[in-house]
């Protein structure tokens, strides 16, 4: 399907996103017989965990590892389903009738759904630090999709800074192809290995231990890494040149790079779900915004639902049957006990494993405070150029939230339409206020939540009473 | 600086600011730039400084770029096709595009 006008009016079921979550979701509801499309701005089906997963040029499956290539599988169910794949198309809007406006191969149109299942995933959480818009500096998950994709592997002195599962998965692969680390720094505080001690029993007995811990020690045994990070900037002139650090309450270290590769951990991509008006609730363990959803994921929206890491983090595995359970929801919503359900139990077993060894992940790699929360002029809202310390200025002369400070400074107004400041903004104006973050709330998202060309909206087909609505004006 | 590994079947050739470039079928436009050993690929509107493309998602709009003709696009979400031609962006989005 590549044209706007190839897409049907109605479907009984509309899938928000081809990642994990979004294919399992879309595969349950269409070999329940459901008409079921998939909405999704990427070129090809896997989401960003399995970006690429039918087309990489990295055919060696040592080098992108099991966990990627489990996706194949994912796919092949998804594309045998009968489901409807519209590869490209930006959903821009999202009604609580569930209207959904989107653009795709040049057109835009709206559609409707009887059920909607928001799979929109998740995104690395912004690392603002002195220097991170000069190029050459690119975070880890932007990097790893050139290697999925295209097959691209950083050249040159390339460093890898922050914390978190992505940043050792992706120095992994790195390394299996070919590619080499000048050196790693690690942000993670060393009381969060404490803290994360008392949640350490499930994981001890999770998937995840195995698997990460011995590729943590693949990568030690051949990267250089400095641990206790506590503070990180990036230098150059019209491209990064130096990485400046310093470790603990040590002196200021100089290293020369040629590529800088950020990561501290992934949020949830809430922009469509909060402007569909869904409610969402700020995680303190997280350091987020998550959904409020019921147990298979449904919103407070009659017939929408939630499902992966849009729902909250806990890893592609989980998301897959949370995207299952989506579906389920909506076969019996739509058509009762069909037989043809996947098994709601086995899912829910799945997801109990996953869940108990979170809290020891989010715990140990909760990102601190520094790193989060950006002092002087180090750049906050990088689309308008905002920096830190004219959101404190704005702060303390009256502003008191994130949607007043759009007015004061268009911090957030740009075209990522605050992606990659929401979460440093609401804690920037949470601390300087001396309040928490829920008090302060998040920016409030209005659709199109992704830009769209006025030509684009001009050719929207239209209604007769559209056209009158609009001569009478 | 981006090394190639793997394989893949086919080329396709675009142009970069009037330049003929080679890209992999099945790159993005963000990707065959950064490929080509483009550094930046905009400047800002506001300072003018120099940017590249930062997420690969969609999500930081930092790969605007003009396709075809038409300017603003996200680099990293569209992919190359044969003939193609890409201009970089310097400051604000040029007027009539
Ligand atoms: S590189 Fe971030 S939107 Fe394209």
């Amino acid at each position: 399907m590549s044209a706007v006008t190839s897409l049907d009016d109605h479907y009984d079921v509309a899938v928000i996103g081809a990642g994990p979550a979004g294919l399992a979701a879309a595969t349950v509801t269409a070999t329940a017989g459901l008409s079921t499309v998939v909405l999704d701005d990427n070129p090809a089906p896997g989401g960003q965990v399995w970006r690429a997963v039918t087309t990489t040029p990295v055919q060696d499956r040592r080098v992108l590892g099991d966990d990627y290539w489990k996706g194949q599988e994912i796919v092949q169910a998804f594309q045998a389903s009968g489901a409807k794949h519209a590869l490209g198309a930006a959903v821009w809007s999202l009604s609580r009738e569930r209207e959904i406006g989107v653009s795709f191969g040049g057109g835009a149109r709206m559609l409707e759904a009887r059920r909607v299942v928001i799979a929109s995933g998740a995104l690395e959480r912004p690392f603002p630090i002195p220097g991170w818009t000069l190029p050459g500096v690119m975070s880890v998950g932007g990097a790893q999709t050139l290697l999925k994709a295209s097959g691209l592997v950083p050249g040159g002195r390339v460093v890898l800074a922050g914390a978190g599962p992505l940043l050792w998965l992706f120095a992994h692969q790195m390394l299996q192809a070919g590619g080499q680390i000048h050196a790693i720094l690690d942000t993670s505080d060393r009381a969060g290995w404490r803290a994360a001690l008392k949640h350490a029993m499930p994981f001890v007995t999770s998937p995840y231990l195995v698997k990460g811990l011995k590729l943590m020690a693949g990568v030690r045994r051949r990267v250089r890494l400095l641990t206790g990070v506590t503070s990180l900037a990036a230098g150059g002139r019209n491209k990064v040149e130096a990485v400046i650090f310093r470790q603990g309450s040590e002196g200021g270290q100089r290293m020369a790079a040629d590529m800088l590769l950020l990561h501290q951990g992934v949020v949830p991509n809430v922009n469509l779900a909060m402007a569909a008006g869904v409610e969402h609730h700020w995680d303190a363990q997280q350091l987020c915004f998550v959904p409020v959803l019921d147990t298979f994921g449904g919103t407070g929206i009659e017939g929408v639902a939630i499902a992966g890491d849009g729902a909250g983090i806990a890893g592609a595995e989980a998301a897959v049957e949370r995207g299952r359970l989506a579906g389920i929801a909506a076969v019996r919503a739509l058509k009762g006990d069909t037989g043809k359900l996947p098994d709601e139990t086995a899912s829910r077993k799945v997801l109990a494993k996953y869940d108990g060894a979170r809290a020891f992940l989010d715990t140990l790699y909760r990102p601190s405070r520094g790193f989060r929360i950006p002092a002087g002029d180090t750049i906050v809202c990088r689309c308008e150029e905002v920096t830190a310390q004219q959101v404190i200025d704005n702060v303390r002369i009256g502003c008191t939230g994130p949607n007043q400070l759009k007015s004061f400074l268009r911090c957030g107004m740009g075209p990522c339409q605050g992606r990659m400041c929401g979460l440093t903004v609401t804690e920037l104006i949470a601390e300087t206020r001396g309040v928490t973050p829920a008090e302060i709330g998040y920016y409030r998202l209005r659709p199109p939540v992704k830009p769209i060309a006025l030509a684009e909206l001009a050719s929207m087909p239209k209604t007769e009473s559209d056209v009158t609505a609009v001569v009478r004006i | 600086m981006f090394q190639r590994v793997g394989k893949s079947e086919a080329s396709v050739i675009i142009s970069v600011d009037g330049t003929r470039v080679t890209a992999r079928a099945g790159d993005t436009v963000a990707a065959a730039l950064l490929a080509a050993g483009l550094t930046s690929t905009r400047t800002t509107p506001i300072s003018g400084t120099p940017r590249a493309p930062y997420c690969m998602m969609g999500v930081c709009f930092e790969c605007l770029v003009t396709i075809d003709d038409v300017g603003n696009r996200q680099g990293c979400l569209i992919p190359v096709s044969e003939g193609m031609r890409v201009d970089t962006q310097k400051g604000k989005r040029e007027a009539g595009r």
